[in-house]
């Protein structure tokens, strides 16, 4: 059943090979074919600026305002790449076994391989678009590290690489929309995709339905095949680092209608986020990771200890990272820095009024930057006051931004003052199931970057979000979706009045109207926050099979109350952001229930998905290679009805072992 | 930092259309902690008025950490609120006091119309974009990043134009409505850097025609743009996109 199309051959051979001898469209056959996209983020403006270049016509979506505002805009840190720029001992390997290693041994050997090969390009693209990376004085670009590698290969712009990723790609999905190439629709939300069978029988994805959210009219658009690049569904939980608009719908009504979904319970929590204030919080902020290149973590070594941070002397604190991991510190990866943070909270040693936070300090860095700076000043015995300055000056430099984000947020200083900050869901590794060609369980419908589940296994490393994006969009899909539009250059758009679009188009208005006519009680936000209690509580940082069950049992009743009673003010065909959002928690809710019946399934600890009853002794997560080396996909079968589908993994090269970054 | 709770007086602006006429509402919201977000404060008045039956304020918002740019509010008279470098999701109700009264209007430009209530239409950025704003390099082509050094001096300036996030708080400030400092940053980003020599006269010449037929006013150095812009872009792009156009102007051949 599940044929994930992995090219025989030597790992690091198949990818050379595929491109060798996969199909090729000829450019007067790229022009009769039709390819839509929805979402405009690293994947979709990537993959439909290149498509559009390569002469098929692109139609790309976006429910945002502008392409420019997807959600990769806020990726801060920045953007692996295996350049070995640094001679630091880098290579293509190095970052394929990082990724497959950070991702506790549950990624594609094949896929992770790739994804490490094309890097390299990813950055020269760049590059020539004119991204202005961070460089050194000689002109170079510069680079960092991050979490779960020994060498820097990290390429930044301050903290806002992904902004100048995106802008990048923008940029380059602009020029094709001025060619012609490609058609831009903001403000636009698919809501069904839409399955024709072709002459031999087959069910293959043929258009979608998306819904203008300005006058609130369905639309109905034909494709030969349809790119889901709709980013992750971290707002399951309500409160995550994604954007407020952020959701799974695209990508769940694509699993409503065949698409399998993989490893629906791999979610990565980032250690580095500023903690919860109150009630009224409708989303959380994240600090970089790269903050942890140079920022030191700790929380006193008395329980309760109410002290200033200030008047807490060195000799008790507890660098509880540098203690307990002592090869990688503070860049341990980000399930085991968020699993040791939650643990010292948990065991009394939290600070601030929540007790739910811990330190991320820089005095540290800002004495030593200052020492080496008054150094290559020249300044003999420089007074801490003047040490300190040019410290600050060098923090300034390289995490201006952030510290000021800070600021603005808590109203601290935290050049004075260690920064606050305690986990928070963040991106969501599991996704649509696809083969190796990035197409899902559905011909012709395929799913790019944080939609699919591919290449991070079960934890994500810092920096390789925004390396699969762009790797995706602008040097995967334009080979593979060759090999299948080739066997389509006969096929002619299907007409818009072909009954599965009526079809599907009414299925959609009904449930509008359905949702529409409830007219209950509850805000789509109150039932949303619920849904977030239940998933943060029981699904979320440590999970167990008691809390799981009674969470999938909560939100069934909640689903129940959901459709019984949610009150959706305003009009069908006008602008009516409470329409938008009641669509994206229905589906929420089904998701929330499905990831639970993964976690429970999935008995062992891998990555971010971290079951108490499979721990070491030290409290790491214990894989159950035995049991367990497999991807879950999950096939829907009706109303909280799935069927498990598993695609063994095997691992040729990459030999699993107990992950320790000791 | 002292927190603390205060009531405070709204006056929104609520219009139902572009088609329909607008006007301004008053609204008293009371418990406000000052640790909330600006849009946090809006989103608790907006789940009140859910529960009274009435219909909530139409805003854009998104990220809500001062990066996406989608965010555009027009608070007592000034876009993003009285914060510097700040866009309105990162304003936090510890900017205000017991008792203030707050008016929220719109992105105010003929370029940028009304869609409802707070919520405008910024596609002429886009369009500007498209008649220009980038460089052509086709997915494939690339030479080696490092094969192109770029003085880390000129590198930082293109980031510092680079990171604008196409807000329109800028045009919002502007008396006359003109997207001089957005275009300003964009072709200053691209021209400060080798790679987008080639196509610097007609980025230029073409981004500016764009201008125009999207109806934006003219630049008469205020400076009220910088002054207000969240990320700091300065007016020095300005004095760059005249050098630009004007030089393009002289010895395009075309």
């Amino acid at each position: 059943m599940l044929n994930s199309r992995i090219p025989a051959g030597q790992l690091d051979l198949k990818w050379t090979d595929y491109k060798g001898h996969c199909k090729l469209v000829n450019p007067a056959n790229k022009r009769k074919l039709e390819i839509i996209i929805i979402g405009t983020g690293l994947a979709g403006a990537s993959a439909a600026a290149t498509l559009g270049e390569l002469g098929y016509k692109v139609k790309a979506f976006c429910f945002q305002d502008s392409p420019r505002r997807a959600h990769s805009i806020a990726a801060q840190g920045g953007i692996n790449a295996a350049k070995n720029y640094q001679n630091d001992g880098d290579s293509v390997f190095r970052l394929f076994y990082d990724t497959i290693k950070g991702g506790d041994y549950r990624a594609r050997e094949a896929n992770v391989h790739r994804l490490a090969e094309v890097s390299a390009n990813i950055i020269d693209q760049c590059v020539a678009q004119g991204v202005p990376f961070a460089r050194e004085y000689g002109g170079l670009l510069s680079n960092r590290s991050f979490g779960g590698t020994q060498v820097q290969r990290t390429f930044y712009a301050a903290g806002q690489t992904g902004q100048q990723l995106l802008i990048g790609a923008y940029q380059q999905l602009e020029r094709q929309v001025s060619l012609g190439n490609v058609t831009m629709y903001t403000r636009h939300e698919m809501l069904d995709i839409v399955m024709v069978k072709d002459d031999k029988g087959v069910d293959k994805c043929r258009g979608v339905i998306v819904r203008n959210l300005i006058t609130g009219e369905l639309e109905r658009h034909f494709g030969h095949a349809v790119l889901l690049c709709s980013g992750g569904y971290g707002n399951v939980f309500y409160l995550s680092t994604n954007a407020m608009g952020s959701n799974v719908t695209a990508a769940w009504k694509a699993h409503r209608k065949g698409a399998y979904f993989g490893n629906p319970c791999y979610t990565q929590i980032h250690p580095t986020c500023i903690p919860v204030s109150g009630d009224h919080q409708s989303k959380l902020t994240l600090m970089s990771e790269s903050l942890r290149n140079d920022g030191r973590i700790w929380v006193p070594k008395k329980q309760g200890d109410n002290r200033k941070p200030s008047d807490i002397p060195e000799e008790e604190r507890d660098y509880y990272l540098e203690r307990r991991y002592p090869a990688f510190g503070n860049l341990v990866p980000r399930d085991v820095a968020s699993r040791a943070a939650k643990e010292r909270c948990d065991a009394g040693y939290g600070v601030g009024s929540s007790k739910q936070a811990v330190y991320l300090d820089y005095a540290a860095a800002i004495v030593r930057y200052g020492k080496i700076e008054c150094g290559k000043l020249g300044i003999d015995n420089p007074s801490a006051e003047v040490i300190r300055k040019h410290g600050v000056d060098v923090v300034k430099e390289k995490y201006g931004n952030l510290f000021d984000m800070y600021e603005k947020i808590t109203g601290e200083n935290p050049y004075e003052v260690p920064m606050r900050i305690y986990p928070a869901v963040h991106y969501t590794m599991g996704g649509l199931w696809v083969d190796y060609e990035l197409m899902t369980s559905i011909p012709g419908l395929y799913a790019l970057g944080e939609a699919n589940f591919s290449d991070h296994g079960a934890n994500r490393l810092g920096a390789s979000a925004l390396m699969q994006g762009l790797a995706d969009g602008y040097f995967v899909i334009p080979y593979t979706i060759g090999n299948y539009l080739a066997d389509e250059i006969a096929t002619k758009p299907i007409s818009l009045d072909h009954p599965a679009f009526v079809e599907t188009e009414k299925a959609v208005r009904d449930r509008i109207e359905k949702l529409m006519s409830i007219k209950g009680t509850q805000s789509v936000e109150s039932l949303h926050k619920r849904l977030g209690k239940i998933m943060w509580d029981k699904c979320g940082m440590a999970r167990n099979e008691q809390g799981l069950k009674e969470a999938i049992v909560e939100i069934q009743q909640l689903k129940k109350e959901f459709w019984s009673d949610v009150r959706i003010p305003g009009g069908i065909n006008e602008m009516n952001p409470e329409l938008d959002k009641a669509n994206r928690v229905a589906d929420f809710i089904e998701l929330g229930e499905l990831m639970c019946k993964d976690a429970l399934n999935r008995k062992e600890s891998c990555g971010g998905h971290f079951r108490e009853e499979s721990q070491t002794d030290e409290g790491e997560a214990q894989r159950d290679d035995v049991n367990f080396k497999y991807v879950s996909a999950w096939e829907f079968k009706g109303e909280s009805e799935w069927q498990l589908h598993k695609e063994e993994l095997n691992f040729e090269v990459a030999k699993p072992t107990q992950r320790s970054y000791k | 930092m002292e927190h603390y709770t205060m009531n405070l007086t709204l006056k929104v602006w609520r219009q139902k259309s572009s088609k329909e006429k607008g006007s301004f509402e008053t609204y008293k919201v009371s418990d406000i902690s000052s640790e909330m977000s600006f849009l946090e404060m809006i989103d608790v008045l907006n789940e009140r008025l859910i529960n009274e039956g009435k219909e909530p304020i139409a805003f854009d918002h998104d990220c809500r950490e001062g990066i996406c740019g989608a965010c555009s509010m027009y608070i007592n008279g000034r876009p993003h609120g009285p914060w510097t470098a700040n866009t309105t999701c990162q304003l936090h109700m510890r900017a205000y006091k017991d008792g203030d009264t707050i008016v929220v209007e719109p992105w105010r430009a003929n370029s940028f119309p009304v869609i409802k209530d707070l919520v405008v239409d910024r596609g002429a950025f886009d369009r500007i974009i498209a008649a220009g704003g980038f460089i052509s390099a086709n997915t494939g082509n690339a030479v080696d990043a490092n094969a192109t050094p770029i003085e880390k001096d000129k590198a930082d300036a293109a980031f510092a134009a680079a990171a604008c996030i196409g807000c329109g708080a800028c045009v919002a400030a502007c008396k006359n409505s003109s997207a001089m400092l957005f275009l300003s940053a964009k072709v200053s980003h691209l021209a400060l850097l080798p790679q987008g020599g080639p196509e610097r006269k007609s980025r230029v010449l073409n981004m500016v025609q764009q201008m125009d037929k999207e109806g934006f006013g003219a630049c008469t150095f205020t400076e009220a743009c910088e002054a207000v812009c969240p990320k700091e872009i300065s007016v020095t792009n300005i004095s760059r996109l005249n050098k630009e156009y004007l030089i393009a102007g002289l010895t395009e051949e075309k």
